[in-house]
């Protein structure tokens, strides 16, 4: 490689120096990594607390903490997990950072507006910490912020949602660059069908995000009108309809579910072809299924309100339609085992920590499937059955690619590797220990321990002891893995530009990138998962 | 995809002759609120304010020059906010 | 390191942006939508306390702005600026126009004891006082983005006088002007919805 200065090393706009070069930037590579900070930071925070939570929860009665500060911090966890850590991870930091490379371009449509989401983000957590200490304290009113209780109770529920506002129009604006940057900036001899993966689903999540988020900012702006002048919107004594602030909340928070969830499919689909040394399976099938996605999560949110009191015809019709998102997503696990058929597998932390994606995701979107039943959803509705359901989907699922996301590009955001020993430790504890965090939660669920309830019934202590175990070891697992990456600092040993075989355009740049990331004009591949040119290269070597 | 912009440029007779349009269906709109119709006083309300936005869409806004990805997105979004408030009535309307 | 402006680019971005501005409104329109089909008497009734006229001379007064600003998009393609000037400063007049009979609209009806949570409406029939929630709340909406169109307008008009907006780069004109539309836009759906009802 030639001695072209990475973007660490340069400015862009050129001629900043210091902490400007960082806080006044424009390249999407260095705002990607100060996502990478600001969402590692609220990431450790909540974990922090969920800990805490399940702490609690481990022994019958007080355990560490009194019944208000437990409802506000289930509330804290849930609003930092959503706005702050699984909605920005995956599309603020990997997307951010590889989208523009991927399409063969410098940077992003609007630099100047990513820089502005940026600190939007910033702002929206400030926001979330003043709400903890100013007033009356952190809501309780779990993340979902329903009225009338939300309108009535005293504590800072206005400055929260304002703080969640906020986040939204981040997210937002960033789908909106990825749009038009998707539209306008690609390589002009990239096709459609010439896109990888990854960026085809930031491509599907940037819609959600654009035409969704709104929706969540009216409702929480009626919130806060409801709670300054009581207008009654949502007040039965008023002719108000609290179910249709349900509708407005889960019209975003459905969607929502997607914009979580299908970066993190996009990373998957980038790593199993990659260490299959074979080409994805149904590349069409995966990129159509993204959009379908996108489309058929917007039209089920109301299998969230079952039993909230809406009509048997609509509890009918969204039921009917909630199956259909589970075809373009098992369209989608079909396509990565059958890439991996076959293939020549080289293990690797990124891809373990895939494969545990798979199968925690398969066992997050059958558990769905239970609760989207409606016969079976009033069983288990509002139970520890959904807090399980959605912690496979989110934390196994988002979470998972996340972490793969993070092992699979840590050497080219960085140029160093890591011990694969110590990330191989990791992920194993991480995913045992979920297992044992969440499974007795589906059982507990199922017994009928209700979510959210501060103390339960003796017959529940075993579930919930076992649970908080796992969580313990679940966080060893985590703090293993983040120690050995943060480790990989201080050890420096060089990566080189394409690690792992890659194909995609990220690898044929040195790693770290330069400024304006091609040196010269990037080769397009008539298609991105050829596998070809790094087979017989690797046969070469053997030799 | 078309890459450059053709910058059309609409005249001022073409504009002024939407104007003068959606002035008269203002006319209308108003006048027909003072018909009693009972119930169909909505429908036509609504279909005049439609055909006033197509108005103002396809000219003022020019969206009838533009490229396929900005029609189809707009239609797209037109979509997302009939389901929104079409799917709002499987409760609605059923309750 | 883009050689030239991709106008169609930042267009599609303001696009984009305006559709984000549309759900949000949208929004609003679930509500509306929801609550007449629960109380359409008593919309009926809120629809007849507002007055026909002064909705109605807003609205012209938002066509004309709407047709002025077009026409100021057109004048700068062709290049005479004093007219593009013009034009602007009759659109943002128009605007102030607008935000006054609104004032003195809210004004009369404050004045007569109907705002959120005033004792008429508390005390009154609930359907009225979800009618009357709404039109605070939507027309208060509005007038916000009457204010955020002026103030973008306004930008646009020192930027054609500081000579930075010409017949080749005019993208901040023609995005304002893309806002300014989608403001009456809303209104033209506001007008008949909260006046002309039944």
């Amino acid at each position: 490689m030639t001695a072209t200065p990475s973007f660490y090393h340069q400015s862009a706009p050129p001629g900043l120096t210091g902490i400007k070069a960082w806080l006044l930037t424009h390249d999407h590579k260095r705002l990607g990594l100060m996502y990478l900070g600001a969402v590692f930071f609220w990431f450790v925070l909540a974990m922090i607390l969920g800990l805490l939570l399940r702490t609690e929860l481990m022994s019958q009665g007080r355990t560490i903490m009194g019944s208000g500060m437990y409802n506000s911090m289930f509330t804290l966890h849930g609003v930092i997990m959503i706005f702050l850590f699984v909605i920005p991870a995956i599309p603020a930091i990997f997307g951010n950072f590889f989208l523009p490379i991927q399409l063969g371009t410098d940077d992003v449509f609007f630099p100047r507006l990513n820089l502005f989401s940026w600190y939007l983000f910033m702002f929206g957590g400030l926001f979330a910490i003043i709400s903890l200490f100013a007033g009356d304290g952190f809501p309780d009113t779990g993340w979902t912020f329903y009225v009338p209780f939300s309108v009535q109770n005293s504590k800072n529920v206005g400055l929260t949602v304002t703080a969640a506002f906020i986040l939204g129009m981040s997210s937002m604006l960033t789908g909106l660059n990825f749009v038009t940057t998707f539209h306008r900036m690609r390589d002009k001899r990239m096709g459609l069908m010439q896109i990888p993966l990854f960026t085809w689903s930031l491509y599907a999540t940037a819609w959600v995000q654009i035409l969704a988020t709104p929706v969540i900012s009216i409702t929480f702006v009626l919130v806060v009108l409801e709670r300054f002048l009581s207008i009654g919107l949502f007040d039965p004594a008023k002719g108000g309809d609290p179910i249709l602030y349900q509708h407005l909340f889960w019209m975003y928070s459905h969607p929502a579910v997607y914009i979580m969830i299908l970066p993190g499919m996009g990373v998957i689909s980038e790593i199993i072809p990659v260490f299959s040394r074979k080409s994805i399976f149904g590349y069409k099938a995966i990129v159509w299924s993204s959009m379908a996605i996108a489309i058929a999560g917007s039209l089920v949110w109301a299998h969230h309100m079952y039993t909230s009191g809406m009509s048997d015809v609509s509890v009918f019709v969204f039921s009917l339609l909630t199956f259909l998102v589970a075809i373009p997503s098992a369209v989608k696990v079909f396509s990565w085992v059958a890439t991996m058929y076959k293939g020549s597998i080289e293990m690797t932390p990124p891809l373990l920590l895939a494969l545990m994606f798979i199968y925690l995701f398969s066992v997050g979107g059958l558990t769905g499937l239970v609760l989207g039943a409606v016969g079976t959803d009033i069983h288990v509705h509002d139970t520890h059955f959904v807090v399980s359901h959605f912690h496979f989907v989110m934390f196994g699922g988002t979470g998972f690619a996340f972490f793969a996301a993070l092992h699979y590009w840590w050497p080219k955001m960085f140029g160093i590797m890591y011990s694969f020993k110590a990330a191989y430790v990791g992920a194993v504890l991480t995913c045992v220990g979920f297992l044992f965090h969440y499974v007795p939660m589906l059982i507990l669920g199922m017994q009928g321990m209700p979510r959210r309830y501060y103390d339960y019934l003796p017959q529940y202590e075993t579930g919930n002891f076992l649970a908080g175990f796992g969580g313990y070891v679940m966080c060893l697992g985590i703090v293993i893995m983040f120690v050995n990456l943060l480790r990989s600092f201080r050890q420096k040993v060089p990566a080189p530009a394409d690690p792992w075989g890659g194909t995609t355009l990220e690898w044929k740049i040195p790693s770290p990138p330069p400024v304006h990331n091609f040196i010269e004009k990037p080769q397009i591949m008539d298609f991105p998962y050829d596998f070809k040119g790094v087979v017989e290269q690797s046969q070469q070597n053997d030799r | 995809m078309d890459n450059q912009d053709t910058g059309h440029i609409l005249s001022y007779s073409q504009l002024a002759v939407v104007l003068v349009i959606l002035l008269a269906l203002t006319g209308v709109t108003v006048g027909v609120s003072y018909i009693h119709m009972g119930f169909f006083n909505v429908p036509v309300a609504l279909a005049v304010a439609c055909l006033k936005v197509t108005f103002v869409l396809l000219f003022f806004m020019h969206l009838k020059y533009e490229g396929r990805v900005i029609v189809l997105s707009f239609l797209s979004t037109i979509t997302f906010l009939i389901i929104m408030i079409g799917f709002t009535f499987w409760d609605v309307a059923f309750r | 390191m883009r050689a030239e402006i991709d106008r169609v680019g930042i267009k599609i971005g303001m696009w984009l942006f305006l559709y984000s501005e549309i759900v949000l409104f949208g929004g609003l329109f679930v509500l509306y939508a929801a609550y007449f089909h629960k109380h359409p008497e008593s919309f009926a009734v809120g629809g007849k306390e507002l007055d026909r006229v002064i909705g109605a001379v807003n609205t012209v007064v938002l066509l004309v702005s709407s047709f002025t600003v077009a026409a100021s998009i057109t004048a700068i393609q062709k290049g005479s600026r004093k007219l593009t000037i013009g034009l602007l400063v009759f659109s943002i007049t128009c605007g102030f126009v607008f935000l006054v009979n609104k004032y003195f609209e809210w004004g009369t009806k404050i004045h007569h004891d109907i705002y959120p949570n005033s004792e008429t409406l508390v005390n009154g029939e609930p359907g009225l006082n979800i009618f009357f929630g709404l039109y605070y709340v939507i027309t208060g909406l509005h007038g916000l983005h009457v204010i955020i169109g002026m103030i973008l307008l306004s930008i646009s008009l020192v930027l054609v006088l500081a000579g930075k907006i010409d017949g080749s780069r005019f993208s901040m004109l023609d995005n304002s002007g893309l806002y300014w539309h989608l403001v009456d836009l809303i209104w033209i759906f506001v007008f008949p919805l909260f006046y002309l009802v039944l």
